[in-house]
């Protein structure tokens, strides 16, 4: 037993080096982010004017520094920060209810708060103070309210939360909350070009003070989610384990769903449905780190900013000077992803 | 306080269908309390009913304290359950497994295990034998090493009592033999007791000390296992002559021998 202890703590190190992994790649796709485009920047000069704007100094080529730092910077953070939301958010829900297609996009969540933030739009919320905040709340709340209401009806339906159930649950609302917001565009002729644009899911006009929002609940909801890391784990085993090694199932699924919630309502806020980047990235890296979620929820993280970022600049640049909805970019990788997933699940390959 | 399990006047109902009709019992120190009783007897419903899962009526203490009073993790500490089956979704380790049953000894959020964890574990190891497929995903075990490792987290868990449904329903022979000997194994140690939900008679006579015997939803009759499962009772409960069907099985192997 002492010598499979050395073996484990080995293992064990390995592992957890295997964790810088994730950071290190999303900061190298950061930088290449940020150097190419439009006008491509060497990458020597893009670290150094990130660095100069960093500390402060002078930029020597102004021109450079202002697309890097002013134009390019706050839409690659934006990215970033969505992409790490949404797969730490996927992840989370896949443990929870034991369902390696769960997603925002597939619960119907996205949708849901689509509708929120279309609501806010159509009707011209706003908060005092805050032009986008009311956006970002009514996406907050109607996310939330879509999970309650999914999980509510699958709860009732089938209490072991088959794929099945659950992604037919999701598609039936996603199709109803669509059908609502279809109507609300309809009747809305003079918001029907914001909405619209909104709703395509673009990243072209991420500003600095979305990033912050972004940041700010990144920073409570994904520490609320990756605290939970031993409960997913065991939610992941099995729902009834959970409750039978002593974890308060009632609580966890409250603080989970309620940061799950705020994360997705806040990315689709700011970036629109991006979808399937909640599904692919928790998976991809599943395959690297293992299903353990005090590894999983971290590196999920990172691998999703990575993720997001390289997809947006697939989305500005494969086609330039046209550029791609984003959500358009992670579709087409997430629903091969998809199928691959279903397909091997169901072949049990 | 001998006394780990009292459950008063226990009733489970779905709308007007009543699954359990004011059942009563207790468990004690040394004791192994043997469920029994025909299909829809509602055995499966009372292990669900005390450990937390269906809504009841009655009364149901744990060491003398009710069981809604109970934070979860508390009355894991006291209490440990282990269903009849398993499906695992994702590929955990054995280890992975194993370790979610210390959950309930844990100080913190962040706190890393301590000796007593690895203590615990290690024996829970040692009993169960898990040893050769520690490291293994267990999405490629057969049922008895999923059952194996399951067990092997309610040891680690270190309940007072354990509450097994049907812990051996759909395992060959021999592992029933192993699960039921390890068992009563963990049970040799003071101060603990184990209730288990059996189908099978012959099991509950050969490792049980008393019965419970259910008869749709209502006790037909409790105390040790010999007077309890009686010929007449389990005539009566199980409308046959249980007694002249295990001899007639019996008398099949008594062939085999002499020749």
């Amino acid at each position: 037993m002492a010598h499979a202890r050395q073996r484990r703590g080995e293992r064990g190190l390995a592992r957890w080096a295997g964790q810088l992994v994730f950071p290190a790649l999303a900061l190298v796709v950061m930088v290449v982010a940020v150097s190419l485009g439009s006008v491509s920047v060497p990458l020597g000069q893009t670290v150094e004017a990130l660095w100069r704007a960093a500390t402060g100094q002078p930029q020597p080529d102004r021109m450079i520094a202002s697309i890097i730092v002013s134009t390019r910077l706050p839409r690659v953070i934006c990215a970033a920060l969505i992409g790490a939301g949404l797969s730490v958010g996927g992840a989370a829900m896949q443990g929870l209810l034991k369902n390696p297609l769960a997603d925002g996009s597939t619960l119907g969540v996205s949708g849901g708060a689509a509708l929120g933030a279309v609501v806010a739009i159509a009707f011209g919320l706003t908060l005092p103070g805050l032009p986008f905040g009311s956006v970002m709340v009514m996406a907050m709340v109607f996310a939330f309210l879509s999970l309650v209401i999914i999980m509510g009806l699958a709860y009732r339906l089938d209490n072991s939360l088959s794929t099945n159930t659950i992604i037919l649950l999701g598609v039936i609302f996603s199709m109803f909350v669509s059908s609502i917001v279809s109507l609300l565009i309809t009747f809305s002729d003079d918001k029907i070009h914001s909405i619209t644009f909104w709703l395509m899911g673009s990243l072209a006009g991420a500003n600095l003070n979305q990033a912050l929002a972004l940041a700010g609940v990144l920073a409570v909801g994904a520490t609320a989610i990756v605290a939970c890391g031993r409960e997913l784990n065991a939610f992941a085993v099995g729902e009834d384990n959970a409750r039978q090694v002593g974890i308060d199932v009632r609580r966890i699924k409250v603080v989970v769903l309620v940061s799950v919630s705020a994360l997705i309502g806040v990315c689709v806020a700011v970036g629109g449905s991006i979808a399937f980047v909640g599904l692919v990235t928790p998976h991809m890296v599943r395959l690297l780190v293992g299903p353990n979620h005090r590894r999983l929820l971290p590196a999920s993280l990172f691998g999703g900013a990575a993720f997001l970022m390289l997809a947006d600049l697939v989305a500005r640049t494969v086609l330039s000077p046209r550029e791609l909805p984003i959500g358009v970019v992670t579709s087409f990788i997430g629903a091969i992803f998809f199928l691959t997933i279903f397909w091997r699940a169901r072949k049990g390959v | 306080m001998s006394e780990l399990l009292s459950v008063r006047d226990l009733t489970v109902s779905y709308g007007d269908l009543t699954i359990v009709d004011r059942v009563s019992f207790s468990l004690s120190a040394g004791e192994w309390l043997m469920v029994v009783g025909p299909n829809g007897a509602g055995k499966s419903t009372i292990v669900s009913a005390i450990s937390g899962g269906a809504p009841h009526r009655g009364r149901v203490s744990v060491l003398g304290r009710s069981l809604t009073s109970y934070k979860p993790s508390a009355l894991a500490r006291v209490m440990g359950v282990l269903a009849q089956r398993h499906n695992v979704g994702y590929a955990f380790t054995v280890e992975e497994v194993v370790r979610l049953g210390r959950y309930c000894h844990r100080r913190g959020v962040f706190a890393g295990s301590t000796s007593q964890d690895e203590a615990a574990i290690e024996r829970a190891v040692a009993m169960t034998g898990l040893e050769p497929i520690w490291r293994q995903s267990v999405l490629t075990l057969s049922g008895g090493e999923l059952q194996r490792t399951f067990l092997a987290q309610l040891f680690a868990q270190d309940p007072q009592a354990l509450i097994l449904d049907e812990p051996t329903n759909h395992l060959d022979l021999a592992y029933q033999e192993q699960v039921f000997d390890l068992i009563s194994q963990w049970l040799k140690e003071p101060g603990r007791a184990v209730l288990s939900v059996v189908h099978d008679l012959s099991l509950a006579r050969a490792y049980g000390s008393s019965a419970l015997l259910l008869d749709r939803g209502r006790s037909v009759g409790s105390g040790p296992v010999s007077d309890t499962l009686s010929r007449q009772r389990l005539s009566q409960v199980y409308e046959m002559d249980v007694y002249a069907w295990m001899e007639r099985m019996l008398s099949q192997w008594q062939e085999v021998v002499t020749l």
